[in-house]
């Protein structure tokens, strides 16, 4: 059970994440639907960014990449991985199991 | 080869391997006994009590020795909220940081199980520092019982703003406990503590050894069933010949810390400026400057930290790692995932007092082409199968 999980169960709140959290999610109506989705479910980091940094390349400057993983340390590591390639991490939604984390390409 | 990680444990000093063996042929008998074998084990753990409260800024009656910092560490978070709970006015409320040690998150995560004591987790920057402010206002929640901060980040090696913390928590009247684990012996506790927590290990004591001081005035209930030992804050009959080693160990290092310090300063801060250049995709955390001397820890993307960490120790480099994207049931780094940094391929490096410029340099040679072999291994391992 994660931490999250833990903490939800008993009570305790986070009252904040560090400034690396991921940024207020934007209305999903308002996001066109991305380029590309990756598969990365049933994936332990590293390779679920292994899978965008490959594949980042296949959609065009201003396009979305969509990746779908369930790893817990994904929620951290692709924004982190967006900042630190200068990509735009836009959001991520929850998903049945799992979040889908939508990456824009900058450049 | 060398041991970079003192962070876990410190190589036990000589002087305090010195003080075990004579402590286990002069310290072994009961310290609560009044014949003369127990009189002479009172005699040397109050000794060991005075030179630790004189290192660390305390009087020794509000010194007691616990088994080890976890144990120092529930027992100051238990024994502070619970001395200040009633059946009247409920369970209170609670605050911490992000990063605090996995047992002082643990201790706040029981007591909001077993006694619905409210929990407030504040957040930190990308650097792994305390959001001084939130704290403070979290501090400032009616019926918080009790606020705790660590000295300094044992992950990331960033000093904390316990001065801030503590001023706030004074105006509030809360009980602030700062836990000295990742600094104690290496730099003096900050004032304005009102429980602090240490571990013998991290100084080059032995293990068994935890440090709880409550500073007089400070409200504090055993939380477990009490005897007569350590001022009725732990139960059961101290490790004599371990304090005294603790002791020893802690007079040392204090004394030595500035020369100690400068010299792993310099060579942490070689880490930090070689590791980005010469591995690609690379990050190193936490502040460069207002840190702990000996610990420095970085993240490389596309590997886990895992493999790294035994690619290394097979090299002769023994480092840790927070992330564990390999086992399905363990998570990764809370630090890093507070800090919004990378959490999979990170190693934690931390000098013991002796590393030397050579050792250092070596390991700066051997990482790029492990780090780049690792990194193979796995996306061989990713690639699809067509």
């Amino acid at each position: 059970m994660s931490r999250q999980q833990r903490n939800a169960q008993s009570g305790v709140r986070r009252s904040t994440l560090g400034s690396g959290a991921p940024p207020a999610p934007v209305p999903a109506e308002q996001a066109p639907a991305p380029s590309l989705t990756l598969d990365a479910l049933g994936k332990k980091c590293p390779i679920p960014i292994i899978m965008l940094a490959d594949r980042i390349g296949e959609v065009r400057v201003g396009q979305t990449i969509a990746v779908l993983a369930d790893d817990p340390a994904a929620r951290t590591d692709l924004p982190a991985w967006c900042a630190l390639k200068s990509q735009e991490f836009v959001r991520a939604d929850s998903l049945p199991a799992g979040w889908s984390f939508l990456v824009r390409r900058s450049y | 080869m060398a041991y970079f990680d003192a962070a876990s444990a410190e190589p036990l000093h000589p002087s305090g391997r010195d003080a075990l063996l004579s402590a286990l042929a002069d310290g072994w008998a009961d310290p609560a006994r009044l014949h003369r074998e127990g009189r002479r084990a009172q005699l040397l753990l109050e000794q060991a009590r005075e030179s630790v409260a004189a290192d660390l800024g305390c009087r020794p009656d509000e010194l007691s020795f616990a088994s080890s910092g976890t144990q120092a560490v529930h027992l100051a978070v238990l024994g502070a909220v619970q001395a200040r709970q009633s059946a009247a006015r409920g369970p209170g409320h609670l605050v911490a940081s992000a990063v605090e040690h996995s047992s002082v998150l643990n201790a706040a995560d029981w007591l909001a199980r077993r006694t619905g004591t409210a929990v407030t987790i504040t957040g930190v920057d990308s650097l792994g520092r305390a959001d001084a402010a939130e704290f403070a206002a979290a501090a400032r929640r009616e019926r918080t019982l009790l606020a705790c901060l660590q000295s300094a980040n044992h992950e990331v090696g960033t000093l904390q703003p316990v001065e801030e913390a503590a001023a706030a928590c004074a105006a509030q009247g809360v009980p602030l406990l700062v836990d000295l684990a990742a600094s104690a012996g290496r730099m003096p506790a900050p004032a304005g503590w009102s429980l602090l927590t240490a571990s013998a290990r991290k100084w080059g004591g032995p293990a068994g050894v935890g440090l709880l001081a409550v500073r007089k005035g400070t409200r504090w209930r055993e939380p477990l069933p009490a005897d007569d030992r350590e001022q009725r804050r732990v139960p059961g009959f101290p490790n004599v010949p371990a304090v005294l080693a603790a002791a020893a160990s802690l007079s040392v290092m204090s004394r030595e810390r500035a020369a100690i310090d400068t010299a792993l300063r310099a060579l942490v801060a070689r880490i930090r400026a070689v590791v980005p250049v010469t591995v690609p995709d690379s990050v190193v955390h936490g502040d460069p400057e207002a840190r702990l001397a000996h610990i420095v820890t970085f993240s490389c993307l596309y590997v886990d930290g895992e493999t790294l960490v035994t690619e290394l120790d097979r090299a002769g480099y023994s480092v840790s790692s927070g992330s564990a994207c390999v086992a399905d049931t363990r998570q990764p780094s809370h630090v890093l995932e507070a800090m919004g940094a990378l959490t999979h391929g990170n190693v934690r490096v931390s000098l013991p007092r002796d590393a030397s410029a050579q050792s250092v340099d070596e390991f700066l040679r051997v990482l790029p082409p492990i780090v780049a072999r690792v990194r193979d291994t796995v996306r061989a391992a990713s690639a699809p199968a067509s």
